[in-house]
């Protein structure tokens, strides 16, 4: 029996999982929810591992389960298609995945029986949202999957739903992303009106991929526009953004799945899945690349001045996703997905280890507060670091691989956008290491009660910050470029069966060593630079006034959640009250009533000619009798 | 005999009638001028049933005998109306001292 | 056999449902025979599929040419099964509510299914006509009699907006009737008939009216939020469920294949009318606090869009409404069962005094939200199926000249639905408690049962919709051949 057959099992066991969970909240005890809960996700990863060996010996299958939607000419299976890009999707989402669940459980120790079972709950339809989207064999079921962990992040960031605040960000979080579904819908029926088909590639050709010739220049730019719209609400993109920061009134484990594991590299995936098309449109690679490295900077600016430790990785995270926008900008397809991977790793190991810290900071958020933790907490301040170094890009860190080669495809394609990358790349290795030093180094300014309380945190959360650090560490070396002679890149290798068409479209830029060793020197030279200042300045006299002047424009994130209200939601809902108050009451409503008041006004007229009196009566009667006959006898032309 | 004549004397009946019926108060006297344009119909009637049949002897025996026929009908339906009329205005005066339609103009309301 | 045990079921229990004077008794008669009938539609749908068990013709009008002529093809099976389970659904979410004269209630609510039925299968012009009051007539009394304050002035409204519609459509069907080749009122004939374009263009407005004020369209649709908030819940969920859906139906019955060319000469401003009214709808619904007109605004919304995919005219498009007639029926239910559970349980349906029923009301909780989801077409939720086959056939549709933008416009609806609907979520189940909710308690066996069913349902068909879409498909081939056969 053919292994890639079992793929439905991926998505499967986590189903199952929201559904024990969900069903038995109640009767469940929190160690059991826990095990289910994560031994569901382990599962998936297990599976997900053995069709990973399957497909790195070149094969690949697609599974159809049943019809979905079919009518006429259309058909939309209910398919699963595993292959390189989708197995090694599986393996970040499960494994990482799995990580966080175990984090949870000791992260949400707190929560009373049902809530904990309720987390665990949607956690696992998170994951489930996420492997339905990644391993769908056509648009519409990646379309499922993209609302779902568009609700799941609904669920999950309202989580504590007494909290209006968050309810708050929750709806933030769904409404944005419904707009960027709204042209990722619109899309899908472009394709279905000019091919016909959802379904990326089939075998006997009829797929999306297989049928690309046939769409006019002006289709491909409409319909990848319409799908960058879609991953722009997803992935946290200029003009959509303002979701994931608000995004972490959510739990910490919540906000590490959010970043790394799942949600927002849906939209990264989305554009490596549909790679030959955006490789025929030009047009659209420059907008990607352009909003990529737009947001990359912008968001970096924002972040430089937050203090709140879970909105200075969420910005950040919105600036690696730049990145790996403009990495799918410039056509490094696999740079973009590498960098997807080492991001994973890292941001999920931050955002864990943000999590122990406020944990054991008893839910202190705001990093003027902490200070000279290293002490206290030295697996999580070493993981951090670890994990601070790796997004800063240094050498031989994972961040250092896949970084350099984006911001090398860049180069080759427009050496501006080289240069704009690294200013990025360096605020980058600023804000982290600010945040680093403003954290662990220095003296405690919290409470004496904090103080404290001060403690490392639990096993279940240590654990899973080692492994992250480990991966985080070491996992660059999956794609060592070329020029550094450390072996052959062994995911451009196993990706490239996927980018084949792609590869095959566009001439390879190849620059030669000595720019190559050029570019990654100047990168990482200033991204050091950068790092002995922040660590200079911040371990010693953080900042701990309100910022003011253009700090403050950064701090208060350039005031674009204001420019939002002010230009959207406010005359929406000045238009909803005036139609509703206004429109509908005075001018629908009265024109139907007024034809009711009309009718009454006619009659109460015509009741005039009842004056009572029989004479008239009569006198009509003949008078209109007369004008009868003289209309019979006079007019009638027969 | 010409019919011109019949139908001029009908026509005048008639119109005395409707003058009645119009310009006159009296309930009595309205009920009258109706009984007149009835039988100014039922002079017609009858006349235009005579010509018929003298134009029709010989062809068929009782061409234009339905008009007369209808002369009765009208007659009867008369009678009815006027007793039933006739007691109306009785209570009509019982109630109200009068025989006066004018006082009658309770259906406006 | 099966479309007249449809409608005389219903009749014959709910004439004896009169003389039943005690309340308990009545509730259980009528919960029996809506049971029974739901059996003869599931019956009637699932297994007996030989043409004479579904048809019926006998002779009713000689002189005028009219028939009793009853028939269940794809679309009437689905609308009669969507009428047959939501009674018992309704009857058993409502157990707890008390009527006075319960008997009557009961009995007229089971008349309104004789007429709804009946529309749903009547073959015949005049038979349609018939029944299309026949159900109005009880709507009236129910709304009037057991309604809020202010339900004399609204039930009026109610009544004479849709019956001013129905006789446009009366004075059309009888316009027709004298151009049949043989006088006759038989859905065939109506079929056959060849009008030239003009007199089709303004026939096609009699019918619209009547079927746009029933849906009802925007800017037709004023009767209805109000005559929804006035009505008693039982009642509100058969006019939404079931009864707007006879404006769908009779569009698609006897609008769409009877007059295809003034469809076509005037389809562009109906479904611009469709297009606004979905957009207005949603921003209406963003300002309203009472759940029942938020509710129903935003099945003004959703009825829009089966307007728009029908005045398009593509075959998916009208797939998807079908599918969607019966989805959004169990949904908007749904829906309904929820605040009729919400408003026994604390007097109020608004929403600032409401909150916090999350920590106190679970059960309810997760009741509301998968419906309000289902209510913005999430995907593996029923709606999402239409949704997608009918924003398809928008976008795809080969008839209008303005579809892309008639898609995209209403594509916004999606969005504005998912801001009143969370809105919605948020202030009543989200937040702290107010007064009245601090000792709320969760809901009964009796409603959770329903409500559990309709879930099932809501999933089942998100997930697997191939057999309601076999179903239907050779009545939106008829109905779509018959738009385009008969073009100048």
């Amino acid at each position: 029996m053919n292994v890639l057959q079992l793929v439905w099992l991926v998505p499967f066991f986590p189903l199952v999982g929201f559904l024990i969970n969900g069903l038995l909240r109640k009767q469940l005890s929190k160690p059991l929810i826990s095990i289910i809960g994560s031994g569901m996700v382990l599962a998936s990863f297990i599976v997900s591992v053995l069709l990973f060996t399957e497909v790195k010996n070149g094969n690949t299958h697609v599974a159809n389960l049943f019809d979905f939607i079919s009518f006429g000419q259309l058909s939309i299976p209910f398919a699963f298609q595993i292959d390189q890009l989708s197995s090694l999707f599986l393996l970040i989402i499960t494994g990482i995945g799995f990580l966080i669940h175990v984090y949870s459980a000791a992260y949400m120790h707190e929560e009373r029986n049902e809530h904990f079972g309720r987390f665990f709950c949607y956690l696992n339809l998170f994951v489930f949202s996420m492997l339905l989207l990644v391993l769908g064999a056509n648009y519409v079921i990646m379309f499922i999957g993209w609302e779902g962990v568009g609700l799941c992040s609904y669920l999950l960031i309202g989580y504590w739903f007494k909290n209006t605040e968050y309810n708050n960000a929750a709806k933030k979080a769904f409404i944005m992303n419904r707009i960027g579904d709204l042209g990722f819908l619109i899309a899908i029926f472009w394709l279905i009106s000019k091919l016909g088909t959802v379904t990326y590639t089939t075998p006997e050709g009829t797929g999306v991929f297989d049928l690309y010739s046939k769409l006019s220049p002006v289709d491909i730019t409409g319909i990848t526009i319409l799908l960058f719209v879609g991953a722009t609400g997803k992935s946290a993109q200029i003009p959509l953004y303002t979701w994931l920061p608000d995004a972490m009134a959510g739990p910490t484990p919540v906000s590490a799945l959010i970043h790394a594991a799942t949600m927002v590299t849906a939209g990264i995936y989305m554009i490596a899945r549909s790679n030959i098309l955006y490789t025929l449109a030009p047009t659209t690679q420059s907008l990607v690349a352009a909003i990529g490295l737009a947001t990359a900077l912008f968001a970096a600016t924002i972040a430089i001045k937050q203090n709140d430790i879970k909105k200075v990785l969420a910005y950040s995270t919105v600036s690696q996703l730049g990145y790996m926008f403009l990495g799918l900008g410039v056509g490094a397809y696999t740079g973009a997905v590498f960098h997807v991977m080492t991001h994973a790793f890292f941001k999920a190991l931050l955002f864990l280890g943000a999590g122990s810290v406020i944990h054991a900071m008893h839910h202190e958020q705001d990093i003027r507060r902490m200070g000279g933790l290293a002490k206290k907490l030295p697996v999580t301040h070493f993981t951090f670091l670890m994990g601070c170094i790796a997004i800063a890009g240094i050498f031989p860190f994972s961040g250092f691989f896949s970084k350099d080669e984006i911001l090398a495809a860049a180069y080759a394609k427009d050496p501006m956008y080289y240069y704009l990358g690294v200013a990025g790349a360096v605020m980058t290795a600023f804000y982290m290491f600010r945040l680093y030093a403003t954290t662990f180094l220095g003296k405690f300014r919290g409470t004496e009660e904090q103080k404290h309380h001060l403690h490392e945190s639990p096993a279940a959360m240590t654990i899973p910050l080692i492994v992250l650090a480990i991966l985080s560490v070491v996992g660059g070396f999956l794609g060592t470029p070329e020029v550094l002679h450390m072996g052959e890149h062994r995911l451009e290798h196993f990706l490239a069966p996927v980018f084949e068409a792609s590869a095959g479209l566009k001439e390879a830029h190849h620059l030669d060593h000595n720019t190559e060793y050029m570019l990654m020197g100047v990168a990482m030279a200033l991204a050091i630079i950068a790092i002995l200042v922040a660590l200079f300045r911040y371990s010693k006299k953080p900042e701990v006034h309100e910022p003011a002047g253009f700090g403050k424009v950064l701090a208060d994130k350039w005031y674009i959640d204001e420019l939002y209200s002010f230009v959207v939601v406010k005359p929406m809902n000045w238009l909803a009250k005036f139609l509703n108050n206004i429109f509908e009451k005075r001018i629908v409503d009265w024109l139907v009533n007024g034809v009711g008041r009309a009718v009454n006004y006619t009659s109460r007229q015509v009741r005039l000619l009842q004056s009572g009196l029989v004479g008239n009566y009569v006198l009509l009667m003949v008078l209109s009798m007369l004008a009868l006959f003289v209309v019979t006898f006079f007019f009638n032309k027969k | 005999m010409l019919i011109e004549r019949y139908i001029y004397l009908a026509i005048a009946l008639f119109c005395i009638g409707i003058v009645g019926v119009l310009a006159r108060r009296n309930a009595i006297i309205i009920f009258m001028c109706i009984e007149l344009m009835l039988n100014a119909v039922n002079l017609l009637l009858v006349a235009f049933s005579k010509m018929h049949h003298a134009a029709g002897v010989g062809k068929a025996a009782a061409a234009g005998i339905d008009g007369q026929l209808f002369v009765f009908f009208i007659m009867v339906v008369a009678a009815a109306e006027v007793s039933v009329g006739l007691a109306i205005i009785v209570m009509m005066y019982r109630n109200t001292h009068s025989v006066d339609v004018n006082f009658l103009n309770r259906l406006k309301h | 056999m099966i479309p007249v045990l449809l409608i005389v079921i219903p009749l014959v229990s709910g004439l004896l449902g009169f003389l039943i004077k005690e309340e308990k008794s009545v509730k259980v008669w009528s919960l029996f025979t809506s049971i029974l009938t739901m059996v003869v539609a599931i019956l009637g749908i699932a297994f007996l599929h030989k043409p004479e068990y579904l048809q019926t013709d006998v002779a009713w009008l000689p002189s005028l040419g009219s028939r009793f002529s009853l028939t269940m093809d794809g679309m009437s099976k689905l609308m009669c099964l969507l009428t047959g389970i939501a009674y018992p659904g309704i009857f058993i979410a409502t157990w707890n509510a008390t009527y006075r004269n319960a008997n009557k209630f009961y009995a007229l609510m089971l008349l309104m299914q004789t007429g709804l039925m009946g529309v749903f299968v009547a073959s015949d012009a005049l038979l349609f006509y018939f029944f299309w009051e026949l159900a109005l007539i009880p709507a009236y009394f129910l709304c009037s009699i057991w309604g809020g304050e202010r339900r004399i002035a609204v039930t009026f409204k109610f009544f004479i907006y849709t019956f001013v519609g129905s006789l446009l459509m009366l004075v059309g069907i009888i316009w027709i009737y004298f151009h049949t080749a043989d006088r006759s009122f038989a859905m065939s004939a109506f079929y056959n008939v060849n009008l030239p374009g003009n007199v089709q263009g303004w026939l096609f407005w009699l019918f619209f009216l009547a079927f746009a004020i029933k849906i009802p369209l925007w800017p037709f649709h004023t009767w209805q939020p109000d005559t929804y908030e006035q009505s008693p819940t039982a009642v509100t969920m058969v006019l939404s469920g079931i009864m707007v859906k006879m404006g769908v139906f009779g569009i698609l019955r006897w609008l769409a294949p009877v007059l295809p060319v003034g469809l076509w000469g005037w389809g562009d401003p109906a479904a611009s009318m469709c297009v606004i009214g979905m957009i207005y709808a949603s921003f209406v619904a963003m300002q309203q606090d009472d759940l029942k007109r938020l509710i129903a605004y935003s099945s003004i919304a959703h009825m829009g869009l089966m307007g728009l995919a029908i005045f398009v005219t593509s075959s998916i498009g009208i797939q998807g409404v079908m599918v969607q007639m019966f989805n959004h029926g169990i949904n908007i239910i749904g829906l309904w069962i929820v605040v009729e559970l919400i408003e026994r349980q604390f007097g109020t349906r608004k929403m600032s005094e409401l909150g916090g029923l999350a920590q106190k009301a679970p059960s309810l909780a997760i009741m509301l939200v998968v419906v309000a989801l289902a209510n913005v077409a999430l995907p593996l939720t029923n709606a999402f199926i239409g949704e997608f086959m009918m924003f398809n056939g928008v976008f795809g549709s080969k008839a209008s000249n303005y579809h892309y933008i008639f898609m995209v416009a209403g594509g916004i609806s999606i969005i504005l639905s998912a801001i009143y609907t969370l809105n919605m979520i948020q202030k009543v189940l989200y937040g702290n408690t107010s007064t009245l909710t601090a000792n709320a308690r969760d809901i009964r066996v009796n409603e959770k049962f329903v409500l559990v069913v309709l879930l099932i349902g809501i999933v089942v068909m998100g997930v697997y919709p191939k057999p309601m879409i076999e179903a239907t498909k050779h009545a939106v081939d008829a109905i779509y051949s018959k738009m385009f056969i008969k073009l100048p």
